[in-house]
């Protein structure tokens, strides 16, 4: 009759117990600090933030105790990640089309496949390296070096797998029945994917695309030698073909001076990078979980 | 009314045009696809032959040697290469327990549904974080939060060769912290995804037997996703071991070789950052052979990890 009734030292309850308290701790030591960091960037570098930030330009390091502001850098990271996404969005969409509509699972999508998330695991610093031996010691690009043409291109090495990977994965999502439809009414190959599954796939696509360009946004590394930094303002079109500067680089730049100007500086533009990527984030994610909701409906 | 029937069944055929079209489009797109082959082969042929003049010079002995001097042209990488595999193991050794805790924590009913929600999201917004971001919250508040505890680590455990050296400032130990902060999103969120794949039906199977719910986790549901979760370790050693910003910027940039985490070190991504805008001569295609090390490392890294998931992904 005993053994119907919970009993706190049997041995299981009590490593049940046990185990479960180590699981919770996990989880606070995991999220605590978390919790810290988000809230401890977004105070610091709040406190920073002035309406100056955003139209001077940064002062060199050492010779007052005004850093300046981020007008350069944040409008460098603008054209920057739109030059990367310019060049990684067609590809990507291009190729995520041939993957989930035209391939029939043969060995060359397979190989596609897998190279795309082999691409998606190389190191970020590795393609900039790989764009500074092509493009910026080769001097391919009308002879200018270091540019912000060269920078975009290696952030758009790292967004292409993002970018195909939703594309792949959001076009096979739709039902087959559509294609068939589409098919059936006389409709070629290609209007059948232009006016038909990509835009039923649109959505899907669109927030795997934004949270690509989002994560690109705040790539530091492919940035240090191919768009290396600038501390001036961007006049026009041909500022492309120079040295650009970007936030992520900023804050790389600024963290490592002695200045406490400096050190400011990088506070606030991490908080609008890291501001602006959450945001983006939150944003997308909360519709992709509203338009979820709409279509069980 | 007859007559507009006729019109919409009246067969028409396809131009030529169209179908040059159609097939303009099809082949496109192939192309367009088979750009991510040909970008993946010429990363790995350009640094490879960017390498090549140090590889005939130093061969082998790049690996194991330590002497980095620009001066003397001798060029070797243990100190990076060392560096970037202990610190990205040791940081693994941390995330793993508390990732899959974590993950066990949010898939198991301990709290109601809405908090874990919350939890999960929040995990997977952390990994959105930039890492140049992370290098300068380590640097100003992580280091000095960490400075009496590595003293103490210091003076209790300087026997231990890990433990050996004077702390000063910016350390191995301390790019390891960043990198638990930078890895525990990923093994939480691929841990979780994987526990949650784990059919409902195990577990109540385990439950009906009589197995407590400890018991069920360990003998049932952590086997059953454990090739999900190894596959999310390996992504993360991957990562671990190209992250490049944060280290940097942390890790104190020192190419004396040390066996101890609390002196200065290098790792091979922390290397390329600092010496890539600078070098010129040999000391490029040295750089460039440490790459080739690091992307060698990566892609088996990877590779094996597709390999994992593939073999042993769920048949239930």
């Amino acid at each position: 009759m005993n053994s119907l009734y919970y009993q706190k030292r049997l041995s299981r309850n009590i490593g049940d117990k046990f185990f479960t308290s180590l699981s919770v701790i996990c989880a606070m030591v995991a999220i605590l600090p978390l919790i810290f960091l988000v809230t401890y960037i977004l105070y610091k570098g709040g406190s920073q933030i002035t309406p100056e930030l955003f139209t001077l330009e940064p002062n060199p390091p050492g010779d007052d105790l005004d850093a300046g502001g981020i007008n350069p850098a944040l409008i460098g990271t603008l054209i920057i990640t739109t030059i990367a996404s310019i060049i990684a969005i067609p590809v990507g969409v291009g190729g995520g089309i041939y993957l989930a509509e035209y391939s029939k699972g043969g060995a060359f999508s397979r190989f596609i496949r897998f190279g795309v998330n082999v691409l998606a695991g190389v190191p970020s610093i590795i393609a900039g390296v790989f764009i500074y031996a092509l493009i910026v010691s080769t001097k391919i690009l009308f002879g200018s070096m270091y540019s912000g043409l060269a920078g975009g291109m290696a952030l758009s090495i790292l967004m292409l797998p993002t970018v195909i990977k939703t594309t792949d994965e959001g076009l096979k999502l739709v039902p087959n029945e559509l294609r068939y439809a589409s098919l059936g009414v006389g409709a070629s190959m290609y209007t059948t994917i232009l006016k038909v599954t990509l835009p039923s796939a649109f959505r899907s696509i669109a927030t795997g695309v934004v949270l690509g360009i989002a994560r690109a946004a705040g790539e530091t590394a492919p940035l240090i030698f191919t768009a290396l930094f600038s501390y001036y303002y961007i006049t026009g079109f041909g500022d492309l073909f120079y040295e650009m500067g970007s936030l992520a680089v900023l804050i790389y730049n600024f963290a490592l001076e002695p200045y406490d100007a400096q050190n400011k500086l990088a506070w606030a533009a991490s908080f609008i990078l890291v501001l602006s990527i959450l945001s983006v984030n939150i944003f997308s994610r909360i519709l992709a979980a509203f338009t979820e909701k709409t279509k069980r409906v | 009314m007859g007559e507009e029937k006729l019109t919409l069944f009246k067969n028409r055929k396809r131009f030529g045009i169209e179908k040059n079209i159609d097939i303009i489009f099809k082949n496109t797109a192939l192309v367009l696809s088979s750009f991510v082959a040909i970008i993946l082969l010429g990363i790995i042929l350009v640094v490879f032959f960017q390498s090549f003049e140090s590889f005939s010079r130093y061969g082998l002995k790049f690996l194991v040697t330590s002497e980095w001097n620009p001066v003397k042209d001798e060029y070797g990488a243990f100190t990076a290469i060392y560096g970037t595999l202990v610190t990205s193991f040791l940081s693994l050794l941390i995330t793993i327990p508390l990732g899959v805790g974590t993950a066990i924590f949010i898939t198991e009913d301990f709290v109601p549904k809405v908090f874990r929600e919350i939890i999960g999201s929040f995990v997977e917004l952390l990994a959105a974080i930039p890492s140049v971001v992370l290098g300068l919250w380590a640097i100003f508040v992580m280091e000095p939060f960490f400075r009496a505890f590595f003293v103490f680590l210091h003076n209790f455990f300087g026997w231990i060769p890990l433990f050996s050296t004077e702390p000063t400032g910016r350390n191995s130990f301390l790019a390891i912290l960043i990198l638990v902060v930078m890895l525990l999103p990923i093994v939480t969120s691929i841990a979780r995804d994987s526990l949650n794949q784990v059919p409902k039906k195990l577990r109540n199977a385990a439950y009906g037997i009589g197995a407590s719910r400890w018991k069920t986790i360990f003998s049932v549901i952590l086997p059953a996703a454990l090739s999900g979760i190894m596959a999310g370790v390996l992504l993360a050693l991957g990562r671990a071991m190209g992250e490049t910003m944060a280290v940097t910027m942390i890790i104190g940039n020192s190419n004396a070789f040390s066996w101890s985490l609390l002196s200065p070190g290098y790792t091979i991504s922390s290397m390329l950052a600092n010496q890539f805008g600078e070098a010129d001569g040999s000391q490029v295609s040295s750089l460039f052979y440490a790459a080739f090390v690091l992307m060698i490392l990566s892609l088996v890294v990877n590779i094996f990890a597709q390999w994992l998931v593939k073999k042993f992904s769920l048949k239930y």
